[in-house]
């Protein structure tokens, strides 16, 4: 049974986005208007959050990919009254938007605020209607929503390898959209069990680390740099 | 005195004046309202609160907390005073237990204003996960509510049997009486029964109290979020909720004591020692304040020191300095027995109640604008449609009340009678 996880190589991030873009794309996530976004409602699976240091003109951005991180122990898997969102057997944090009932419980308990909560009905407009995807379900009004790690090509790529009599994926068989994206290849994807594939070998890496490793949450989504002063 | 008929007890149950029916008029309309309010959010869905990611509670889960501590006056006042034998507490038992029940009537369903699908509101029975304290707190709130209605149920069984004798009311209501009496005759083996059973429950209602706040404050307390994740929560609400809920039911006893004219029960003496122990309750709300504060300044773990801030001088600095007067200093006031009078100790009241309601909102919300993880600028505003459901919810407590009071006498008459008779001077004797 593999153990997905994925890594993000931030000296390799640029910024550009394009990993938000391919994500919603990929996911159906719904269009965010500008009053939505200014009250704070918009939705992205995958963010580019950006850090800045230092006071002008010694000025440093980090801009930091924040995909849900996939917790060994999530702390919103336990607190859902209605067991709407469990960690699956593969390690992946998943939501049932037919089960949950949006008590937002979850999102409160998520360190890293990456659980999405659908506060109206969602909007396709105009040409955006004709460019969803038939592989995602979309969220009623009314639920949560959240990153997948996209578990539905992890499911097609399973169900080829069934169909050709193989038992296992093969090391970089399957790239999330953000990842498939990437211009900078930052983003890497795989089985954290399988001590040969690229994802555990980034994950074992010097650069490696978690955020808020010391909430013990064991996030399955590495984020890699070079170290500097007073990163703790 | 109270003349032993009691006719100031019973005229509220057969006649209603102007006034009353033009409140309840005007309260239907609040509740109205917020009826309207709320089919506007089912229409289109919670963006038409204020909140947002990362505040993703607001009005309604400050209002479950909220109602929840009001309903703690029953308790303490009935079921306290009852058990150590207070014998001035016989006028007020019955306004306490009332309040109590009304309280939870109101709160218990607040979460469900708040849920995304109200529609699947039946998953929790159907699927329920026991790991969330969520579901912990349903327990805990419905068995609060089945004992607090059992509990002022069986103090009521004597005036039932009292009314159903004295053939108040029409037909529906004289079987209303016939059935709570529960066929009480007052015969001795029969009141020793009661007194048993009452006792039972009165000591039973204390812990289920507790419990119900307690595992109310860890719906937020065993989550992860700076400033929610504390022992203290627990003890915190508790006690916050024995002290919006001794407010309440001085407020309400002011209120019935001069809209039915029963002065001759409730007597100044009584609001002077309600206002002692709200100023009691005062100092330890006051304690727990600072003791929280103390912890996240010196402490200085930074995501708490954040939220500290912002809390004491930040953005809600004025909202902490307004609850902290109106928690913490006025209530001092009532150590003079000149401001611990029928009006002052009311006055005093209603300021501990509206800052008793800043408090749950700034335990909730200064968390929740500041996130862990780098983040746009949170906020939160409630909008119309809140406040018109926090209005809505205190119109729905108040028809409530009058209702209980236009139903059952407001002051137990047996209990009264009862220490009337012991102590043939008058029921005020100690």
């Amino acid at each position: 049974m593999p153990r997905w996880g994925m890594t993000i190589d931030l000296d390799r991030c640029s910024g550009c986005q394009a990993c938000v873009v391919a994500c919603k794309q990929e996911n159906n996530v719904p269009f965010a208007t500008a009053e939505d976004l200014d009250a704070g409602r918009g939705i992205y699976w995958m963010q580019v959050l950006a850090r800045v240091e230092g006071e002008w003109p010694h000025v440093r951005m980090e801009t930091m990919p924040m995909p849900c991180l996939h917790c060994d122990d999530p702390p919103c898997t336990k607190v859902c009254p209605v067991d709407a969102t469990h960690k699956d057997s593969e390690g992946l944090v998943q939501q049932s938007s037919a089960r949950c009932i949006g008590t937002r419980y979850c999102a409160q308990n998520c360190p890293y605020t990456v659980r999405f909560f659908n506060w109206k009905k969602p909007e396709f407009p105009g040409a955006f209607a004709n460019y969803r995807s038939p592989e995602v379900a979309i969220r009623p009004k009314g639920v949560m929503e959240k990153c997948t790690l996209c578990a539905h090509r992890v499911k097609d790529a399973q169900d080829r390898a069934h169909r050709e009599g193989r038992r296992a994926l093969r090391d970089g068989e399957v790239t999330p959209a953000c990842a498939e994206v990437c211009p900078g290849r930052a983003i890497t994807f795989g089985d954290l069990d399988d001590p040969g594939a690229r994802v555990s070998e980034l994950a074992r890496s010097p650069r490696a680390f978690r955020f808020l490793e010391e909430l013990g949450t064991a996030p399955k989504v590495f984020h890699l740099r070079e170290t500097r002063h007073g990163d703790g | 005195m109270a003349t032993a008929d009691h006719a100031a007890l019973v005229a509220p149950l057969t006649s209603t004046g102007r006034g009353q029916k033009l409140l309840v008029a005007a309260l239907l309309c609040v509740l109205a309202w917020g009826a309207y309010g709320y089919v506007t959010q089912l229409r289109d869905g919670l963006q038409v609160t204020g909140l947002s990611r990362p505040v993703y509670w607001g009005m309604y889960i400050i209002n479950l907390i909220f109602f929840i501590g009001v309903s703690y006056g029953g308790t303490l006042a009935s079921a306290v005073l009852r058990l150590v034998g207070a014998e001035w507490r016989r006028p007020i038992t019955r306004a306490a237990e009332a309040t109590t029940v009304c309280a939870l009537i109101v709160g218990g369903p607040q979460p469900l204003i708040d849920l995304g699908r109200l529609d699947r509101a039946g998953t929790i029975l159907l699927h329920p996960s026991f790991s969330s304290p969520m579901l912990w707190d349903i327990v805990a709130i419905s068995t609060y509510l089945v004992v607090s209605v059992a509990y002022f149920w069986l103090a009521l069984i004597p005036d039932a049997a009292w009314l159903r004798d004295a053939r108040v009311g029409g037909r529906l209501r004289r079987g209303l009486y016939t059935v709570l009496a529960a066929g009480f005759t007052g015969t001795d083996a029969q009141r020793r029964r009661l007194h048993v059973a009452l006792g039972i429950v009165a000591v039973a209602v204390i812990p289920i109290a507790v419990s119900a706040h307690t595992v109310l404050s860890w719906v937020p307390g065993l989550s992860l979020v700076p400033m929610w994740h504390s022992a203290l929560f627990g003890p915190y609400f508790v006690l916050g909720a024995v002290f919006s809920g001794l407010a309440t039911i001085i407020v309400a006893l002011a209120i019935v004591r001069r809209a039915y004219g029963l002065h001759d029960y409730l007597r100044p003496e009584h609001f002077a020692k309600l206002g002692l122990m709200l100023l009691a309750l005062s100092t330890v709300w006051s304690y727990f304040t600072f003791a929280e504060h103390l912890t996240a300044f010196y402490g200085k773990i930074p995501d708490e020191l954040v939220i500290a801030h912002e809390r004491v001088y930040g953005r809600f600095a004025k909202l902490f300095l307004a609850m902290a007067l109106a928690c913490g200093v006025c209530p001092l006031l009532l150590g003079f027995r000149r401001i611990r009078t029928v009006a002052g100790t009311v006055a005093v009241s209603l300021l501990v109640l509206a800052g008793m309601w800043v408090e749950r909102f700034l335990i909730l919300v200064p968390s929740e604008v500041s996130p862990r993880l780098p983040h746009e600028a949170a906020r939160y505003a409630p909008t119309w449609v809140e406040w018109s459901e926090l209005c809505a919810s205190l119109a729905a407590f108040t028809l409530l009340f009058i209702g209980m009071t236009k139903l059952f006498p407001i002051i137990s008459r047996w209990e009264v009678d009862e220490a009337a008779s012991a102590h043939p001077k008058g029921c005020e004797k100690r």
